[in-house]
């Protein structure tokens, strides 16, 4: 029981309240970017969300079972954006060559993934909190999710701006962080949001 | 002359985080404070520095369908160089720019002055290049900084005004940070009509360091 509080405090807290893009700042530009139609965000999103899982899934052997016991844990953060580039290459191609539908829908977002700094980010996070395997796990579906989650309420967010009447200085990319700042003010709302309901 | 153009671009006209809006993830998280923004500045341009002028060294060893992986290896070298070297002597800039520091790897002004300048350029032009975009990113960083510390510390570089200003804090808050960006943008966008010229309309594939390798190129990820 206590196992399974700890999973949702860690998996609540990255999805909501530590909300990877609007309170941790990390995969802003696909955010930006990826959010003005509703079908490229919810495929970003599933990109953003797998490779996550396996990223971490594969940085956490190569960091506990390579570098830490040779005493290069300095060295996490190449070790690291080298699996993930490598890992979605491989991917990209494997899914070009066998199975196209997927690679139509989620395939064109990978190359964008591999500089993505939520991605990174979620695999030097796993290592300085000190989660074992099965946290990491956790923590980089909340991750994705919680990224999944900004992406699609983004996306919904700026249909309306699109539409709205806004004024010249503003047009474009300005009023696209304000609304931006908007969104990240509801996600405020969530501050201790898990402590209270498992705290 | 063409030397001083290459070096001044970055500062003004290609700034890349005002005008290019790359960036835009450093940009945010460090700057609640004017001197967290500097710092991490001078370490990005100290990376960009370096990184420019080992890859444009390498421009003709490394094969072209492997760059990427290639410049991702040199820039983080570079990066845990830098957080080596404040780890030990700036300590608390160490500890505030946290994660990001590593991060540094990622940031997509270096991919793409690597991609798009250094590894077609000299050794000296994309040295100087890429001092001009740093030091064009440390000045976005502290003005954004700086806007953010005062409204939202009522300090400034450390320094306070006093009890008769009530901070608001919203403009430390992460929400603060998208906003003050946006009007930043917009101001700049007010310039760059007042110079005739047209400011960027989008989140777009210029600078994105995947752009050769996209096979979405046509409308890219806004689509």
């Amino acid at each position: 029981m206590d196992l399974m509080k700890e999973m949702l405090v860690i998996l609540f807290s990255a999805i909501l309240v530590d909300n990877f893009v609007l309170s941790k700042f990390m995969g802003i530009c696909p955010f930006l970017g990826v959010s003005k139609k509703m079908d490229s965000a919810v495929g970003m999103g599933g990109a953003v969300i797998f490779v996550m899982l396996m990223a971490s899934a594969m940085t956490y052997p190569i960091y506990t079972f390579l570098l830490v016991p040779n005493h290069l844990e300095y060295l996490n953060t190449m070790a690291f954006i080298l699996v993930i580039a490598l890992f979605v290459q491989l991917v990209e191609i494997i899914l070009k060559r066998f199975i196209k539908p997927l690679y139509n829908s989620l395939g064109v977002y990978l190359p964008l993934i591999t500089t993505n700094c939520a991605v990174l980010g979620v695999t030097l996070l796993n290592v300085e909190n000190e989660y074992n395997f099965l946290s990491s796990m956790v923590n980089s579906l909340g991750a994705g999710l919680g990224f999944t989650l900004a992406l699609i309420l983004f996306a919904g967010v700026r249909e309306r701006v699109e539409a709205a009447d806004v004024p010249e200085t503003f047009k474009g990319v300005p009023i696209t962080l304000i609304a931006a700042s908007i969104v990240a003010v509801s996600f405020m709302g969530f501050n201790g949001l898990v402590t209270g309901i498992f705290g | 002359m063409r030397n001083w153009k290459t070096f001044s671009k970055g500062i003004l006209e290609e700034n890349p985080v005002l005008v290019m809006l790359l960036g835009t993830c450093p940009t945010l998280a460090t700057t609640t404070l004017a001197m967290t923004g500097v710092g991490m500045g001078l370490a990005t341009t100290f990376v960009l520095v370096c990184s420019n002028i080992v890859i444009s060294l390498l421009k003709r060893v490394i094969p072209k369908e492997v760059r990427l992986p290639c410049f991702i290896v040199v820039i983080a070298g570079f990066v845990t160089f830098v957080s080596f070297i404040l780890q030990s002597y700036l300590p608390s800039l160490y500890d505030s720019l946290g994660i990001f520091l590593s991060l540094i790897v990622v940031n997509c002004i270096i991919l793409g002055r690597a991609e798009m300048f250094a590894s077609k350029n000299s050794v000296g032009a994309s040295a100087l290049d890429g001092l001009g975009m740093g030091i064009g990113f440390t000045l976005a960083l502290f003005v954004i900084g700086s806007i953010r510390e005062i409204l939202g510390m009522g300090s400034f570089l450390g320094f306070s005004f006093g009890d008769w200003y009530e901070p608001m804090l919203f403009f430390i808050t992460p929400a603060g940070g998208f906003f003050v960006f946006g009007v930043v943008i917009a101001v700049v966008n007010i310039i760059i009509r007042a110079m005739h010229r047209k400011p960027k309309e989008k989140f777009g594939c210029d600078g994105c360091p995947n752009q050769a390798n996209c096979t979405n190129q046509e409308g890219g990820c806004n689509a």
